[in-house]
């Protein structure tokens, strides 16, 4: 008690956090948790969704974003306010949790370029999924960062186009959200 | 066994069972059935409005006169793009509200059909929820639940938006269930660990102040007698927002006058210089706190509110909170008779000195003037000649209001109703056109400025058509006072559109709504004029001409802190504000 949790104009610095949050599947509840961050200046790096629970009709949504303590702490309140949300949790505060992308890379090239494509390819674990003479679509996943990477050095061997699916993440051990 | 009916009939069905009595609205297509169910039924009053804005506004007074829900009935498009407005002022505010949407029937829905809007994605993000209901079959629930959230919790507004064809589909209709959600579950109760470090603090404080806000009202008449209580037995002194006049008597000794931008000197100074503030039902809101890191800068700050989001949003507390002020102000009272029985009057007599010599400053006096009416006197001959009647009072937007909040004084809740949030100009006329509907036999004034009555003067003829005696006392001084006033602080005089020409005269303008007219210019006039529009039984619109360029002070300039105000004998108030201040608003 008596000591903030933060201090409120002192220069405090950005954290990246990614927040895990439960909804009610209904129409609108994704516009409703953008609109909140657009509306109130809150900033998305990424965000996926998608129903995890038919039955019940909820879905999970993933959010990566970047923020001060404070502001995190209102983003956390202020998505716990909106009426379809059932939990938020921050995976980042409470522990390290698994994080993953998927990544669909397409590489275009002959010759030489073709065979290193291959070999870091192997070397990343990224999977051949289609595959012409002159092209390969790749599929990997991973941390952000390795993602990351493995675009980086597709680079100069001839990289046409890359879709990411955003972070998707889930707390480490045995307890659910 | 669950009723057969139509969705239309569900609507009404559903407000008999919500004890709704009075809604606010205006037909159109996509509400027809709807407007259809109302002719057959003499068990909920439908009050034709000339605007929906008016509607929304009204059913902001009538709630916030009442503690019930406001409803609001409006067809699609036009009809729901004119309530938005009011959603906006009611969301800040906190004030409960159901507003009804008619929609194009649902296989229409994104054909840009006649009168077509997203009436839900416009709505979103300035209501509490918002429906749109696809099927009969969610109708009832979605009616219900929509009631719960408008009113639990920080109440707010809930739109409904029904298509035609919903309107007119036979479902079975459903009694409302005892009140809960699978995922909107307020905190109400405070924690009682947070409430006892609280009393403790309250007990060792030398200088301590309470904050109250709108909260406090929202609570429930319950909630002000526990705040009474509670300062009757501290012994500490009080200050209110705008939002939470009335909840504590102005009449009492404790009594600070309201705090912030256009408080009272002894309200802010003790603010600034307290040592324990307890914020109770209020948000340290820009209008309250001034700048922030001058903000009451050696105090320990507890805030109880039902909204987590609020606690640590603008100003870091050491003790929040969560729950409803009348549960943990009752907490806090049984509380404190468990440790004392004796009111720390030895030990906070050097704070009441203190804040003695800060009322001698008597930041609220002006020059008084026998030639012309001044703003500041009409508005204490209103309160003299009204406050022994059963007297509700709105206003619209502007220096007015700040002069009626400084001048008008409120010892009981919901007799004031303004808007503090969003400062909707045109709010006061619709809104005492609502209160008058719940209080058919009380006098109901808007205290009003000649520019922000303009915005939502047609309401006078539905005050007409249903024989509210409304009583709309502007104080005319030809000018958007305040834009005025922050012109002559920011911007070197330079009166860019700020005067109001070509202005209607009222008193004409009275008699053609089929209301009285009435115009005071002359000081000595004024307690008879005033009498005449009290005692009249009609709607009055009455004409005060006032100072022109009369300042609302005191101030709190933007970018200053509390201790750094402009009282009514400051010099060269052009001069006060920095840079930094003149890009706040």
């Amino acid at each position: 008690m008596f000591k903030p949790s933060w201090d409120l104009e002192r220069n405090q610095l950005v954290e990246r956090h990614t927040l895990t949050v439960l909804v009610d599947n209904e129409p609108g509840v994704l516009a409703r948790v953008v609109g909140l961050f657009s509306a109130r200046g809150f900033n998305i790096d990424s965000l996926t969704v998608s129903e995890t629970e038919h039955d019940r009709h909820r879905s999970r949504i993933t959010i990566v974003t970047v923020a001060t303590p404070k502001v995190l702490l209102q983003i956390k309140l202020q998505l716990e306010r909106l009426v379809p949300v059932h939990r938020v949790h921050d995976l980042t505060a409470e522990g390290k949790a698994l994080e993953r992308e998927l990544a669909l890379v397409k590489v275009a090239g002959k010759g030489e370029n073709r065979v290193e494509t291959l070999r870091l390819a192997e070397a990343f674990r990224a999977n051949v999924v289609d595959a012409s003479i002159d092209s390969f679509v790749f599929e990997i996943t991973g941390r952000p960062n390795k993602v990351e990477q493995f675009i980086s050095l597709m680079q100069p061997l001839g990289l046409v186009e890359v879709v990411r699916t955003g972070l998707t993440a889930i707390s480490r051990g045995k307890e659910g959200m | 066994m669950a009723q057969q009916m139509t969705g239309a009939e569900m609507v009404i069905q559903a407000l008999v069972d919500q004890d709704v009595e009075h809604i606010f609205g205006y037909p159109g297509g996509a509400v027809l059935p709807i407007y259809d169910a109302i002719f057959q039924q003499d068990k909920v009053e439908h009050i034709l409005v000339r605007h929906e804005q008016g509607a929304t506004h009204m059913a902001e007074g009538y709630a916030r006169s009442t503690g019930k829900c406001g409803v609001v009935l409006v067809t699609s498009g036009p009809g729901a793009t004119n309530a938005v407005t009011g959603l906006a002022d009611a969301l800040l505010d906190s004030i409960p509200m159901v507003c009804i949407t008619g929609q194009v029937p649902t296989p229409l829905i994104g054909s840009d059909a006649f009168q077509e809007c997203d009436t839900v994605g416009i709505t979103r993000n300035c209501t509490k929820h918002n429906y749109l209901v696809k099927s009969v079959e969610d109708l009832p629930r979605v009616l219900h639940e929509a009631f719960y959230v408008a009113t639990s919790g920080r109440p707010g507004p809930v739109v409904i938006d029904i298509p035609k064809d919903v309107q007119f589909a036979l479902g079975s209709y459903a009694k409302p269930n005892n009140g809960s959600h699978p995922t909107y579950k307020p905190q109400t109760e405070g924690d009682l660990e947070a409430i006892k470090m609280a009393v403790d603090l309250m007990l060792k404080a030398e200088k301590p102040i309470l904050y109250t806000g709108g909260g406090v009202i929202n609570s429930g008449p319950e909630a002000s007698v526990e705040l009474r209580e509670i300062a009757e037995l501290t012994g500490f002194p009080v200050t209110s927002t705008l939002m939470g006049l009335g909840a504590f008597p102005a009449s009492s000794d404790q009594w600070l006058g309201m705090l912030g931008m256009h408080g009272t000197y002894e309200a802010n100074m003790a603010m600034h210089d307290c040592d324990l503030m307890i914020c109770v039902g209020a948000r340290f809101d820009d209008r309250i706190t001034g700048r922030i890191d001058g903000f009451s800068p050696n105090s320990k700050k507890i805030h109880i509110d039902i909204d987590p989001s609020s606690i640590n949003k603008n100003i870091a507390v050491d003790l929040p909170i969560v729950g409803d002020c009348g549960f943990v102000l009752e907490e806090m009272v049984r509380i404190w008779r468990s440790r004392t029985n004796q009111p720390r009057t030895e030990a906070l007599s050097g704070w009441w000195k203190q804040i003695g010599e800060w009322r001698d400053v008597k930041s609220l006096q002006y020059a008084k003037s026998e030639k012309v009416i001044k703003p500041q006197y009409a508005i204490e001959r209103l309160y003299e000649l009204t406050k022994e009647r059963d007297v509700y009072i709105t206003t619209e937007v502007g220096q007015h209001q700040m002069w009626a909040a400084q001048h008008f004084h409120f010892n009981e809740p919901n007799r004031w109703m303004t808007s503090g949030g969003l400062g909707t100009m045109g709010y006061g006329l619709p809104a005492a056109v609502g209160v008058q509907a719940a209080h058919r036999d009380a006098l109901v004034i808007d205290i009003a400025g000649e520019a922000s009555v303009q915005m939502t003067m047609q309401e006078m003829s539905t005050a007409v058509q249903y024989g509210l005696p409304i009583k709309v006392f502007i104080l005319n001084n030809e000018r958007m006072g305040m834009v005025r006033q922050w012109q002559e602080l920011l911007h070197g005089g330079r009166y860019s559109s700020s005067y109001s020409e070509s202005l209607p005269d009222f008193v004409k303008m009275a008699e053609a709504f089929g209301a009285h007219g009435i115009r005071c210019e002359d000081p000595a006039e004024l307690d008879d004029k005033i009498l005449e529009m009290i005692n009249s039984d009609k709607p009055v619109l009455f004409d005060c001409c006032v100072t022109k360029d009369e300042n609302c002070l005191p101030m709190i300039p933007s970018g200053k802190a509390h201790h750094e105000m402009i009282l009514p004998d400051t010099a060269d108030i052009g001069n006060i504000i920095d840079e930094k201040g003149k890009v706040l608003v």
